[in-house]
């Protein structure tokens, strides 16, 4: 089968970009996406042509270090997968692709499909952790969690930051992403000194990298390919309230 | 081989006496560095996995001022990642009978006796203490219904230890340990270098002071100084290209080091893994693993008949071949992953495979599901079978997984001593990057353990023994030897992007994994390893002749980054051939087709490779040196493994 590619390829964060068709692209359906960008560029190379710079490394789903707009979907139409997960056997033969980096201005462009989200370690920098200096942990079942307790933060805790949430808001909110972590934290008895601190700090963090505002549109949850729910944006909600009042009755 | 000629120290300092109290009296007899001192002291620490990760933030909650460095675009991304099944702890929370000297007996003997007992020992004994911290960074580790945390059982092992989190365990791991790098990143006590590739070591009279880096978005080349420098860069498995290890791993950083006199010991020990999905087609770029804990439920068999083409569903049980309960009743499909690849290469060998593709074994859940039924068949493996799904677009709740072996896991790595250092003064190893505690052979969930044990509770003691003896606050970037590296690494550059030959470097990369699978891999011979050898030779001279960089050195080039990697791993393909020639046995994951029990079992040979193999560098066009370090027994005595 074969497909015709429309990349988008930029030289700079500062330069402009522009799509460069590639067609009659011989592919495989069960050849993976980025397997299908790497044959286009081992012709670029070969043909002593810069490659299309893209962003990938464990290409099993986990890394979160792939991702680009295809075809106007974050990851592309698989569901609840990363790009690397997604397989030609999703196309057919003859299709038009499109391919485009994340668009958020938290997100600028590095080259071509690459990004850059730096903006979200630091918003896990404002608090996304538990303060705990090595070797002062108390026994591990010393703390017992509830296994429905437990479950709902390692549902939260599998975000693996690969900013699709952004790239799929209209708005490009980060929300999805912070209130994972918020809630992650926020619903085990671990996080429970930091609670308040921490939701403050991250949402600070996050409007200060200039993501937008949640409006309840739910692209976000749709991308995620972890299926992560909007419930922990409710849960951030209600975590950022709690803060506030406990912040003004000090 | 050549007599060597590079002195290497290779005493361990590995402590005399019981060895119950070896870590504590080391620890005792070790010197420290005055708190308000520690602040005047900064340490390198290359790569953000568990290893880099846990020691960067430990190191920088002592005191100590950190730069760490990372390839990825975040500290997060690193492989360890990846790790799907579990991390291991002698916490006997099962009350199955568990202790600390049974997880050292089990690492010892499932590393099939090629380990420093010290450092085994050690690795059991913090085992429980990583799990600890762990929880309370709020891992969010796989509970029961009373609230405490659950285990299971793992390859290798009689008893339930190993801690999990779905099958994203290393995600986990690493998570906790970056959340405690960004608190410190946000201190300040951690200054992180993203998209930043070492490309050397720098040593100063005789000790490692920095690192030369190229910024991989500016292609910028940079100095970094400091009072030691710690590699935390992973394995070597992306050697035979067709590995589970993601597409950036590579063994440049420790390649550098090499070439600066770093002593690199058991290059042959790489561990094959047995559950991976099996090759596709030519366009594939890796292979993705399975976590070995499907073992626990699923059931491995293949047809009993040569060359059957029936799908699964239509071979009757009374004409498949369990194997492996077959052949080790005791173990079952619980055999240590060195056991268990062979029997599938046996089986496959034989003709007795899957359909369609003829390379793989089936692992069934048929049983598990009409035992413990569906729900808790997807409670334990459901995103393990979603991912299966997604790759091959079958669902193991209906049709048997096609598993084969794959590469995986290097236990080979950087000499290191008991304080983790190399040989050379002042540059240390942690986590996979070193070779210290899995001998021949790993055994599951050991690895997330040893990284963690290195980066949380080791090194940051041990590196104080070294830097309380340096003049703290090393910075002089434009001393020679910085200038010197500075200017290897441009030369290099230079030469690669000078090249105007008409092939990528990853067709020279997937000609090496053929050339090292084929020779180097599962079972290896004389004949084949030798005449792997001018092979490597000859692939090496065609890369720096043929290759084709495009682009420029002094911007983002991912194809120069690619270029680098591949030259490097091409180099240490030759050291990796002569090791596993040299090794005259077959121990753990290392087979010698010659060296085998009647019933095709490794057959190691004590008296003349009970040591560990250090290989030194000796310039350009030389052949690399071999040193041993004599390995000790006196606490678990070397057998012939028995799984059966």
């Amino acid at each position: 089968m074969k497909v015709t590619l429309k990349v988008w390829r930029q030289s700079g964060p500062d330069a402009e970009g522009a799509f460069e068709t590639f067609t009659d692209v011989p592919v495989d359906p069960a050849m993976s996406f980025l397997e299908m960008l790497d044959t286009v560029n081992v012709q670029l190379e070969a043909e002593g042509k810069e490659p299309v710079v893209f962003d990938h490394d464990c290409r099993e789903g986990i890394c979160g270090a792939c991702g680009a707009v295809v075809n106007g979907l974050a990851h592309g139409p698989g569901k609840r997968s990363t790009l690397c997960q997604l397989h030609l056997r999703s196309f057919n033969d003859g299709d038009e692709i499109t391919v485009e980096p994340w668009r958020a201005s938290a997100f600028p462009v590095v080259r071509d499909l690459m990004v850059d989200r730096s903006s979200f370690d630091r918003i896990i920098q404002a608090g996304g952790y538990v303060s705990v200096r090595t070797g002062s942990a108390p026994d591990g079942n010393a703390m017992p969690i509830g296994k429905p307790v437990a479950d709902r933060a390692m549902e939260a805790a599998t975000c693996i930051g690969c900013g699709a949430c952004v790239a799929a808001c209209p708005n490009a909110s980060a929300m999805l992403f912070t209130s994972a972590k918020v809630s992650h934290l926020g619903l085990v008895p671990q996080g429970q000194a930091e609670r308040d601190s921490r939701v403050l700090g991250m949402v600070d963090q996050m409007d200060a990298e200039g993501f937008g505002g949640c409006t309840n549109h739910r692209e976000c949850e749709a991308a995620c390919p972890k299926g992560i729910g909007v419930e922990y944006i409710a849960q951030l909600n209600r975590d950022l309230v709690r803060a506030n009042l406990g912040s003004a009755a000090k | 081989m050549n007599a060597p000629r590079t002195p290497l120290n290779l005493d361990s300092k590995a402590p005399d006496g019981p060895i119950e109290t070896a870590w504590d009296r080391h620890r005792q007899a070790i010197r420290l560095v005055n708190p308000a001192n520690k602040r005047k002291y900064t340490v390198i620490v290359v790569g953000t996995g568990l290893a880099g990760a846990s020691a960067s933030a430990t190191l920088a909650q002592l005191g100590y001022n950190v730069e760490a460095f990372c390839f990825q675009d975040s500290p997060r991304r690193a492989h360890s990642i990846a790790a799907q099944g579990g991390i291991n702890a002698a916490k006997n929370y099962q009350n199955d009978g568990d202790s600390v000297y049974r997880l050292f007996y089990d690492t010892v003997k499932g590393g099939d006796f090629r380990a420093r007992e010290q450092n085994v020992y050690r690795l059991a004994q913090v085992s429980v203490d990583i799990i600890d911290q762990c929880v309370a960074q709020g891992v969010p580790f796989a509970r029961d219904y009373g609230g405490m945390l659950a285990n299971r059982s793992f390859g290798g092992a009689l008893v339930s230890r190993t801690f999990y989190a779905r099958g994203q365990t290393g995600q986990q791991l690493l998570l906790g340990a970056y959340s405690a790098l960004s608190e410190q990143i946000a201190k300040g006590k951690v200054k992180m270098h993203t998209r930043t590739e070492m490309l050397e070591v720098v040593v100063v009279d005789g000790k490692a002071k920095g690192i030369v880096v190229r910024d991989l978005r500016t292609g910028a080349v940079r100095s970094h100084a400091a009072d030691a420098v710690v590699l935390a860069t992973g394995g070597y498995g992306n050697v035979f290209y067709f590995a589970t290890n993601a597409k950036g791993c590579n063994v440049t950083a420790a390649w550098r080091a090499y070439k600066k006199g770093a002593g690199f010991a058991n290059p042959c020990f790489t561990q094959i893994h047995p559950t991976c999905i099996p090759f596709m087609g030519e366009h594939q770029s890796k292979l993705t693993l399975m976590s070995e804990s499907l073992r626990n439920d699923g059931r491995v068999w293949v047809p009993k008949k040569q060359g059957d083409t029936r799908p699964p569903s239509q071979i009757p049980d009374a004409e498949r071949d369990y194997y492996l309960e077959r052949i080790y009743p005791t173990f079952g499909n619980l055999v240590p992953r060195d056991v268990a690849s062979r029997a599938a290469k046996r089986m496959v060998d034989e003709g007795k495979t899957v359909v369609p593709g003829g390379m793989g074994v089936y692992l069934d859940f048929r049983d598990a599901i009409a035992r413990l039924g569906r729900d808790a068949v997807a409670d334990r493996y459901g995103n393990l079978f979603e991912m299966y799904e997604r790759i091959t677009g079958d669902s193991p709740f209906e049709t048997p997984m096609k598993i084969y072996p794959a590469s995986h896991y290097t236990m080979g790595g950087l000499w290191v001593d008991y304080n983790l250092m190399t040989t050379v003064p002042g540059l240390y190893a942690v986590g996979e990057a070193n070779f210290s505690d899995h001998g021949a052979n790993r055994l599951g969930a050991s690895a997330l353990m040893q990284g963690l044990a290195d980066g949380y509770f080791v090194l940051p003691y041990t590196i104080g023994d070294f830097l309380a003896g340096e003049k703290a606050g090393f910075d002089d970037t434009s001393h020679a030897a910085f200038k010197d590296a500075e200017k290897a690494v441009a030369q290099r550059t230079d030469t690669l992007m000078s090249l105007s030959g008409t092939k990528s470097a990853d067709h020279f990369h997937r000609e090496l994994g053929h050339l090292m699978w084929e020779h180097c891999g599962m079972a290896r011979t004389k004949e084949g390893l030798e005449a792997a050898l001018p092979k490597v030779a000859d692939l090496k001279e065609r890369f720096w002749a043929e290759v084709n960089v495009p682009g420029s050195g002094d911007t983002l080039n991912q194809a120069l980054e690619r270029a680098g990697r591949v030259a490097d791993f091409i180099e240490f393909g030759e050291v990796m051939v002569r090791d596993a020639l040299t090794r005259e046995e077959s121990c753990g994951a290392h087979f010698r087709e010659e060296f085998q029990t009647a019933d095709n079992e490794a057959r190691r040979d004590d008296e003349n490779f009970q040591h560990g193999a250090i290989w030194a560098y000796e310039g350009e066009g030389v052949a690399p040196s071999r040193h041993i370090e004599p390995l000790e027994f006196r606490y678990v005595k070397p057998s012939q493994r028995s799984y059966k």
